[in-house]
């Protein structure tokens, strides 16, 4: 206890220094000149406040880390294995899966516009996590710049669009074509590092697409973005008040019904699930085939990978090209729904809470990933009334967790196979 | 020598200052096992690594059936079936043992992304392929009950077991074990003793190792090639190598 005191003392006298400056003193206008004010009783009080709570945590740290770590897991990772067959957890699976997909398609229909509008960013999200899933939890590549993809995705679409004029049916299998283009050739620079050394380049190629859009003004409008992106349209079915474009028919006038804004939202909605499924299927396959498991492999041990003949050149890149290519669909989508792009949506942070996702879900795992893009983008809204302490927040709780689970929400579990035993 | 799987003529390897090989030539025939020993730090496994094209040798040639191998990438080398261990165990860990098995096919089965998506007949029929494959070599090496256990929570023997399976589902011509027997007990040494003059017998496999346990090499070796400080110092039959004076000088110092 004796030797605690003393950090625990400085921690406390820290906190502060620190706090009183940001807290205790506010700049107020006076006229024309600022004068410097101290707070009011209120806040110092807290100051001290904070303080102590430092200074009795650094004391007592020990014993609130036992506690953190006596709390039980909500669920054994292992263990249930060998009591269920493989086809009994198959069949769960399939059964559960259509549960929720079942659920997912008709709540939309009862919940409130803002709710299914924010649902939708979820999918995203759960896109962008699945996809990253492949790079970072798979193949084992960190990479911190693969918001860079989001970004070709969406602008693939803005931007064919507003040249061309192409739909969006057309542009999102070229944005996923255009995203996964790039992601090659981010590939083979990188093909050799490995680490942090991956991390910061994927880093740097992140910032060089951002601020390329930011200056390429003529092309992209550069930080004025690119407005009037159509919705997509229901087989030639609008669902704007009135059709924009040339044989195009309201989806309201075509049924004779009301115009009403929510029918866009819930299209949009039920779009954004069908491409998650669809991400989800894709990638559910992947891992489950020779490329899936090369990857694996690749993040385990890349040497013994060569002494077995497997290619790490194919295998990485193939990697970052699939990886990108989801990241391009869900670009596309993005620009889609939103109507309007600018640069300001693809900086950094984006590609920070994406890989959030993936290790707060669990490297690989496909649930978790969606568990965890579902908390990351609905609590942040949860806990809008918070306002300026909503990060504060964020990052208590990411903290939290990497005490109490280091492995991500659900980490993944591999898949048990029947052998042929004669 | 019309058999010759592979021939090593004069290799070197030099790392800056140091020259780690210095003409090491060798020769290994169809079903014969070879094996390389040599006190710590002689340059046996950079032969080994020069072999199997992990290093690119400074010098010398080295021909595997018939094709020059030494300036070859070392995935392209191991399709062509030269396969090899480690020192330290190199295995998938957070992977399955079944898993690990699948992974060393991947040249076997069909890597078309759209066959698999679609899962098409022949694709289906490439994986149970190499799925038998694998269930067979598990059992042949006694590991089929763990098949569905991940790699890195077996014991260290079966962890060795493993791997010499996970070699030998690439189906290759040529085996190369760096130290299989390190850190094993007498009687999985005898067990690996068995299972390696079993690959030679039933599977026409020739194996080149590198070995301390000198009863396991003597044992099972056709010829075996004596490398000190870098340099080939003798080769023969394990008659001859163990009574040759210049080994027993090496190894136990100058007398």
């Amino acid at each position: 206890m004796k030797e605690k005191f003393v950090p625990a003392l400085i921690a406390g006298i820290v906190t502060l220094i620190l706090a009183f400056p940001l807290l205790g003193l506010n700049l107020v206008a006076d006229g024309l000149s600022l004068v410097i004010e101290g707070a009011d009783a209120k806040t110092l009080r807290y100051i001290v406040f904070a303080a102590l709570a430092v200074f009795l945590f650094q004391l007592f740290k020990e014993k609130l880390g036992g506690i953190v770590s006596s709390i039980p897991l909500p669920r054994k990772a292992y263990g249930q294995a060998s009591v269920v067959s493989q086809a009994q957890r198959d069949k769960r699976e399939r059964l559960f899966t259509i549960i929720v997909v079942a659920l997912a398609l008709i709540w939309p229909f009862f919940a409130s516009r803002g709710n299914v509008d924010l649902a939708t960013l979820v999918l995203i999200y759960v896109m962008l996590g699945l996809g990253l899933n492949i790079v970072v939890g798979l193949a084992g590549l960190l990479d911190l710049g693969y918001v860079a993809f989001y970004a070709v995705g969406a602008y693939s679409y803005a931007l064919l669009h507003q040249y061309f004029g192409f739909s969006f049916w057309v542009c999102l299998p070229l944005a996923g074509l255009l995203a996964a283009t790039f992601g090659f050739i981010l590939g083979f620079p990188v093909l050799r590092l490995r680490g942090d050394y991956l991390a910061i380049v994927t880093l740097g190629f992140g910032e060089i697409i951002r601020i390329l859009l930011n200056n390429w003004t003529h092309l992209t409008g550069g930080p004025n973005g690119i407005g009037n992106i159509p919705k997509p349209s229901l087989f030639g079915l609008e669902f704007g008040r009135r059709a924009k474009e040339e044989g195009n028919v309201p989806f309201h006038e075509f049924f004779g019904i009301d115009y009403s804004s929510s029918y866009k939202v819930v299209f949009l909605y039920l779009l954004a699930l069908l491409l998650v499924l669809l991400t989800i299927f894709v990638i559910r396959r992947l891992t489950r085939m020779p490329v899936g498991r090369a990857w694996e492999a690749l993040r385990e041990d890349e040497i013994a990978c060569r002494s077995l003949g497997l290619n790490r050149t194919v295998i990485k890149l193939s990697a970052f090209t699939l990886g990108a290519s989801f990241a391009g669909f869900a670009g596309a989508f993005f620009s889609a729904r939103q109507g309007f792009i600018s640069p300001e949506s693809f900086t950094f942070i984006e590609s920070a809470i994406i890989l959030a996702i993936v290790v707060l879900g669990g490297m690989g795992s496909q649930l978790g990933v969606i568990l965890a893009a579902i908390a990351m983008t609905v609590l942040p809204e949860l806990a809008r009334e918070f306002q300026e302490y909503r990060m504060l927040m964020f990052g208590l709780m990411m903290v939290l967790m990497m005490v109490w689970r280091p492995q991500g929400l659900l980490p993944m579990k591999r898949r048990h196979m029947e052998l042929a035993n004669d | 020598m019309t058999n010759s799987m592979l021939k090593v003529r004069d290799l070197s390897m030099r790392f800056g200052g140091l020259l780690a090989v210095d003409g090491v030539s060798l020769d290994v025939n169809e079903r014969e096992i070879i094996s390389v020993i040599g006190p710590n730090g002689a340059g046996k496994t950079t032969v080994f690594n020069c072999i199997s094209g992990f290093y690119t040798p400074t010098g010398g040639k080295i021909n595997f059936k018939g094709q020059d191998v030494h300036a070859l990438a070392d995935f392209k080398i191991s399709r062509l079936g030269m396969v090899r261990t480690f020192q330290h165990v190199r295995l998938f860990s957070q992977m399955t043992v079944i898993e690990n098995l699948l992974v060393a096919q991947h040249r076997h089965v069909n890597t078309n992304l759209f066959s698999g998506l679609f899962k098409t007949p022949s694709y289906r029929r490439k994986e149970q392929e190499a799925m038998d494959r694998a269930a067979y070599w598990l059992k042949k090496v006694n590991l089929l009950e763990f098949a569905n256990r991940e790699a890195g929570n077996l014991a260290y023997g079966q962890q060795r077991r493993l791997e010499i399976a996970r070699c030998m589902v690439t189906e290759p011509g040529l085996l190369m074990l760096d130290e299989p027997a390190a850190g094993l007990n007498p009687k999985e040494t005898k067990e690996l003793d068995e299972l390696i003059v079993s690959l030679k017998e039933d599977y026409n496999v020739s194996v080149l190792l590198i070995e301390h346990d000198m009863n396991l090499v003597m044992g099972i070796s056709d010829r075996i090639v004596v490398i000190n400080q870098g340099r080939p110092l003798a080769t023969g039959t394990p008659e001859e190598i163990r009574s040759n004076p210049d080994v027993i000088k090496a190894y136990l110092g100058e007398v």
